[in-house]
């Protein structure tokens, strides 16, 4: 019965959009499945209100970008069968046939597919320090979220600490927007900007925003440090300052500093478990210190009706999100027996030479790999389940951990409501640290439906289309 | 990596009973190697509901299970944590009158083995349970029973038989077992080998393979448990609950979550792996709306299914094999093996070390299926 099955993409954000629109072209119409409100994904979200505010204002640099995503969006509604507020909860493995549970509008829904497409996207990594769970810090993608999508800021005097291209470009954009940026605190070394210098020739748009961005805070007096270690967050209940220490030249200096708000983050991490669910086989990847669905140039996984494209599919940015959701939908057409695409070639160019760029990018913001070697005991690892980094190693020495899985089962991390999207990273970090191994040797945590929390009475209405 | 390890006793199968079997032959002054595949107590021992209950096993069971009741109070000390074990009660509800007989009847076959069962009926079950709001005839409670976390139990015995000198090699899948005339000779993960006097065969749902080694081999299947478990919410169901007649049970745990289970995971096309199902998950939830309504509004945070090892008859197999001396097996517990497993590590202990066992248990001799099989083979 597959022929009457529809191919499914999940996510509307840049990698679905262009997906679907291949897609349309090519004589189909795709049930597209977002979590999202209205379309446009993280990085070109939008107001569930429109606010009067221009695109200039609210995407910078990449209005342009934006709107014509959004535009080519709203020109494909009539051809696509789009379904926002819809979380995809669980897919069912190859054994059990093409299936998603779906949850929209407080009802359950299953849901068929002759072939599948996740471009479930990206959220903040995150890495535990004291203090970091009080009221008023956020991720650096939260905040920009709060900016972009409700017209406010996290505070009135915001510190940004952490490392990714987004530290400044956040900073910048609260700062445009009113807000004081009392500072930007980059965890990494100002030497491991030096790779910056062979990107600035290659794609020197991108090192040329980035080095806007600093001058223009720094014009504004906005103090800015390099090699940075958060000590705690300040203030009871609520954040009143940041304590942190950074190298200076006369040696390791502590620091205090006043705010209201702080949004910090590591880059990015792919949001993977309905490639997981689907069993779509995982390779490590060191650049990103995480676990990604296998893929071929185009996105197709290691299971034959599900492909992959995006920032879900390995970090790499809005623009190669755009190309790689091309790419997929041709391999999903071509594999409909759809003859394949000419400009395939020049696409997987394209998208290759902005992943070796990503590439630079990311090593001028390198992780923090000393983390845990001077976080405090009492500080929370896992905050579902309020598990402190003391309980993790506790856990991890009396139980003989080498693996992730076997820590969550003995210590609950990666247990709660996030079900480890959070916390799992760090649990990572913290279990490879205390056993002195690679990080990809702790292993990978299995993914469990629902992926996110569904409300208990959900099963009251379950309705089912496409499904035997 | 190799290595040769010469024991008196291997057990192989790493889960409640092989880790409780290897601690309590240790205490008994043999040497022991415990040997998993995996990590000790992450199969049917780690993913089980967590039921510490003996109301509702057959009576051939109750002495096994009496001589758990008086082991599960003493975690604490015999392996270092109690493990969340609360003896808060197991009430066993019946939507029918003839769910009720059926209660009555049960209490009546058992009421010499002291589980102290309560019968309640009619307006007294209201009295006595304001928070349940389902219609029920009546319900049988059995005070003393319980429930506790199932994820670290079998670990936690899996340490301490460690620390008393058991040789623990997890991420070690034995290879091969033979038996040597004096004893048995295995290979196991990167080349690891071991020769002991005694073997005890605990090895779950993989156990009838090693059991077929033998020459005995067992109608076991797999069952796959279909679990769901909400956020942590204020505490209010004090009971571990079971239905006469229904599949769903349920506890709240201390730190808030529902823990809910009924029906059957389905496996994956590796028979290792196994899926909760939706449909399962999805009739659990809607009895769990009709027994609690205030967790309608609940949030599900996580389905979980395991590896189970289930006989025709209900009743695991225990005991000293018919056809090799020195071969001891202790599996199938039919997803209701955590409460007895401690009782089954005692009784492996004593049939090691004695030969024989205090506690009855005939009842679960592998030789039962010998007859079985031959019948069936004979009728053919």
């Amino acid at each position: 019965m597959s022929e009457l099955l529809q191919p499914v993409i999940v996510g509307a954000g840049p990698a679905g959009i262009r997906a679907a629109g291949r897609l349309v072209r090519a004589g189909l119409r795709p049930i597209v499945l977002d979590e999202g409100q209205r379309a446009g994904g993280q990085i070109y979200r939008r107001p569930l209100i429109e606010d009067g505010r221009s695109y200039r204002s609210r995407y910078g640099s990449e209005a342009g970008k934006a709107r014509k995503l959004h535009e080519s969006f709203e020109a494909l509604l009539p051809e696509i069968d789009y379904r926002p507020e819809t979380l995809v909860w669980n897919v069912s493995p190859p054994e059990r046939g093409n299936q998603l549970d779906v949850l929209s509008a407080g009802g359950h829904r299953q849901i068929g597919f002759s072939q599948l497409l996740l471009c479930t996207g990206a959220t903040d990594r995150v890495l535990p320090f004291p203090g970091w769970t009080t009221s008023g810090v956020y991720t650096l993608g939260a905040s920009q979220t709060a900016l972009k999508a409700q017209g406010c800021t996290i505070g009135d005097r915001v510190v940004f600490m952490g490392s990714g291209p987004l530290l400044y470009l956040v900073a910048w954009q609260y700062m445009k927007a009113g807000a004081r940026v009392e500072a930007v605190l980059d965890t990494a070394p100002f030497t491991s900007k030096r790779h910056l210098l062979p990107l600035a020739v290659r794609a020197s748009r991108i090192v040329g925003l980035g080095l806007f961005y600093g001058l223009q805070l720094q014009l504004a007096g906005v103090r800015i440090h390099y090699g940075v270690r958060p000590e705690m967050v300040l203030g009871k209940g609520q954040v009143e300052g940041l304590r942190f220490r950074r190298r200076t030249l006369m040696g390791v200096a502590s620091e205090t500093i006043s705010c209201d708000a702080l949004a910090y983050g590591f880059a990015l991490r792919p949001e993977t478990q309905l490639a997981d669910l689907a069993g779509c086989r995982f390779r490590f990847d060191e650049r990103d210190r995480t676990w990604l669905p296998e893929r071929d140039a185009l996105g197709r996984t290691s299971r034959p009706d599900v492909y992959v494209a995006g920032d879900g599919s390995g970090i790499a940015g809005a623009d190669a999100a755009e190309i790689s959701g091309e790419l997929a939908a041709m391999a999903l057409l071509e594999d409909r027996g759809q003859a394949s695409a000419a400009d395939a070639p020049r696409l997987v160019t394209a998208r290759d030479a902005i992943l070796r760029q990503r590439d630079i990018l990311e090593s001028a913001f390198p992780f923090p790999d000393d983390w845990f070697e001077t976080v405090p005991d009492e500080t929370t690892l896992c905050r579902c389940e309020e598990i402190t980094i003391a309980e993790g190693r506790h856990a991890i020495a009396s139980g003989a951990v080498t693996e992730i899985n076997r820590l969550k089962a003995l210590s609950r991390v990666g247990m709660g409501r996030c079900q480890g999207r959070m916390c799992s990273a760090a649990a990572a970090e913290l279990l490879s640290g205390t056993c002195g191994t690679a990080a990809d040797k702790v292993g990978r945590l299995r993914a469990q439906a629902p992926v996110k929390p569904i409300p208990l009475g959900f099963s009251a209405g379950l309705e089912t289309e496409g499904c035997s | 990596m190799s290595r040769r390890i010469s024991i008196d006793v291997a057990i192989i199968g790493g889960g409640l009973v092989g880790s409780s079997a290897a601690l309590a032959i240790r205490k008994a002054g043999l040497s022991v190697a415990l040997i998993d595949k995996g990590y000790c107590g992450a199969q049917a021992s780690g993913v089980n509901y967590g039921g510490v209950r003996r109301q509702g096993r057959p009576p051939e069971q109750l002495p096994l299970s009496q001589r758990a009741h008086r082991i599960w109070p003493q975690l604490k000390a015999m392996i270092g944590i109690d493990a969340e074990y609360m003896r808060c009660g197991h009430l066993k509800l019946a939507r029918t009158e003839k769910d009720f007989a059926k209660l009555e009847a049960y209490a009546e076959t058992v009421r010499d083995y002291g589980l102290g069962l309560e019968l309640i009926a009619g307006s007294a079950l209201e009295r006595r349970f304001p928070w349940l709001s389902a219609k029920a005839v009546g319900a049988s409670l059995c005070p003393e029973d319980g429930h506790a976390n199932p994820r670290l139990v079998a670990p936690a015995f899996a340490r301490a038989a460690e620390r008393a000198g058991v040789a623990v090699l997890e991420l070690t899948p034995v290879r091969d077992v033979v038996a040597t005339g004096n004893g048995f000779g295995i290979l196991a993960g990167d080349g690891v080998e071991i020769r002991c006097r005694q073997l005890v065969n605990s090895a779950g749902a993989w156990s009838d393979r090693f059991a077929a080694q033998f020459g005995e081999a067992v109608p076991l299947i797999r069952i796959y448990p279909s679990m769901v478990v909400t956020e942590p919410l204020p505490l209010r169901l004090p009971v571990s609950m079971g239905e006469q007649g229904g599949s769903f049970y349920g506890r709240q745990v201390a730190r808030g979550n529902y823990v809910m289970g009924g029906g059957r995971g389905l496996p994956l096309a590796d028979p290792d792996y196994s899926r909760p199902s939706v449909t399962a998950a999805s009739s659990v939830m809607q009895r769990a709306i009709a027994l609690f309504p205030h967790l309608a509004h609940a949030q599900v945070i996580r389905f979980w299914s395991g590896t189970e090892a289930e006989m025709p008859d209900g009743n695991p197999v225990i005991g000293p094999s018919e056809t090799t001396s020195g071969l001891f097996h202790a599996f199938g517990f039919c997803g209701a093996g955590f409460q007895t497993a401690p009782a089954v590590g005692a009784v492996l202990s004593e049939l090691v070390t004695e030969g024989r066992s205090t506690t009855p248990i005939e009842a679960f001799s592998i030789g039962r299926f010998r007859k079985v099989t031959a019948e069936t083979a004979a009728s053919l």
